[in-house]
């Protein structure tokens, strides 16, 4: 690796001027699991890198009733799944959590760097999209709240401007008696990249003919995380097996996969379907 | 950027001058001939330079030696007291464990963090806690068995 300058700033707001001052040759770091090696490749050749992790308050996770879950951006995906409230009310997270990497990378692993690398394949932004979290992005001396389906806008790109830095993630408390699925297609079980990774959050929603309320989201299949509306329509509306099918190709039609090493766009889309399909029957299953 | 730390290696206080871009793993290694600690991928992908920072496994290829600044760090050359092996390590030569022996100080300090967080892991949670160490040789069938039998003690 060439050489760098390392920092560890005290404050956000040190952090951020820092940021701000060298704009272009600093780059935020925290876990370094994906950095490091893009670093190494050559693939980002940073002057300086600013270690924000142990900025007090950036790894603490908390709940309460009112604002839900907050975790903070620097949150390591071990801390994240073995959280216990996390694990009991918030499974989905914790359960996508598990599946990135390896149980060592994990340790080092953020959860704010699974989002701000803007992966389309991140594994715990499906499930944080079906969940409505919150990005709170600390900037220009101020906090502001961003939409997490508002936060993405390419394959590692996201809104964040010269300077941003997130700092937490809100998640409000799932409706109630909700149940769910991560189903990830990986090329082997453990410590692999998601194919397709397929999250649905499904409740009791007497509201909609068919009882029940679905919000499904979909990653690695196009260029950032996505929530498929159309497919969510149609399981609002009926969940027989003619709807559900509908629903499935609803999502793999919404999906805009490519082909790389991993998979082809092909089978990439069909795999959108089988998982839809197969997610939505089991939710069906847990809430009936 | 030159940085001064000071940390635990192996319960000894180390202090060191080190560069900004030097890996812990490099720095254990190549500063202090801790060579037990393997440099296989350099991606995070193999697990073997797997050590505990402050008791938990992580991959010493992916921590900057600066980061370790104020925390512990054991090796595989920590394991064992007083000359006595540490269970783990008797129980991979018992079992036969090792072949060409590169993955073993990874794959038991993944082992030993496994064991200290879960006593009694079932087969399944031993092959999760050891997805992040590659072995090449062994099928991974005896590495299981040795850390079984520790498990099961």
């Amino acid at each position: 690796m060439r050489k760098i300058d390392y920092v560890k700033p005290k404050t956000l707001a040190e952090a951020s001027a820092f940021l701000v001052e060298h704009d272009g040759e600093a780059r935020l770091y925290a876990g370094g699991t994906d950095l490091l090696i893009l670093m190494r490749n050559g693939f980002t050749a940073p002057q300086y890198i600013v270690d924000i992790k142990e900025i007090p308050g950036l790894q603490d996770i908390s709940f309460d009733e009112a604002a839900g879950l907050t975790i903070g951006a620097a949150a390591s995906l071990n801390a994240v799944a073995g959280w216990p409230i996390i694990r009991e009310k918030f499974g989905l997270l914790a359960e996508a959590a598990e599946t990135v990497g390896s149980y060592q990378v994990r340790n080092r692993a953020t959860i704010g760097g699974n989002i701000c690398n803007a992966s389309p394949s991140a594994d715990t932004v499906p499930p944080l999209l079906v969940l409505g979290a919150m990005a709170w992005v600390f900037g220009g001396g101020e906090e502001k709240a961003v939409p997490l389906d508002a936060f993405f806008t390419g394959p590692g790109e996201t809104v964040l401007g010269s300077g941003d830095i997130l700092t937490s993630i809100q998640v409000p408390f799932p409706p109630a008696g909700s149940t769910y699925r991560y189903l990830k297609l990986g090329r082997v079980r453990a410590a692999d990249l998601a194919l397709v990774g397929v999250a649905i959050l499904g409740f009791p929603q007497a509201s909609n003919p068919s009882g029940y309320g679905f919000r499904i989201a979909l990653g690695a299949v196009a260029p950032t995380p996505i929530r498929v509306p159309e497919a969510e329509a149609v399981v609002a509306e009926s969940v027989d097996e003619e709807a559900i099918e509908k629903a499935s190709l609803a999502a793999m039609r919404t999906a805009k996969p490519i082909s790389d090493v991993r998979a082809s766009a092909g089978y990439r889309s069909a795999m959108v379907r089988v998982l839809t399909r197969r997610g939505i029957k089991e939710v069906l299953e847990d809430l009936t | 950027m030159r940085h001064e730390i000071t940390l635990t290696v192996n319960g000894e206080t180390e202090r060191l001058e080190v560069e900004s871009h030097r890996t812990l793993l490099q720095v254990l290694r190549e500063d202090l001939d801790l060579t037990g600690t393997k440099d296989g991928c350099n991606r995070g992908e193999c697990g073997a330079c797997t050590v505990l920072f402050d008791g938990e496994p992580v991959n010493a290829c992916l921590v900057l030696a600066v980061e370790a600044d104020g925390h512990e760090v054991v090796t595989i050359e920590g394991l064992a007291q007083d000359g006595a092996l540490d269970s783990l390590q008797r129980a991979f030569i018992n079992h036969n464990a090792v072949q060409c022996g590169f993955c073993t100080p990874g794959m038991i300090i993944s082992a030993r963090a496994l064991l200290d967080r879960n006593p009694r892991p079932s087969e399944m949670e031993i092959r999760q806690a050891i997805a992040g160490n590659l072995c090449r040789c062994t099928g991974y069938t005896r590495i299981v068995e040795a850390v079984q039998e520790v498990a099961e003690l």
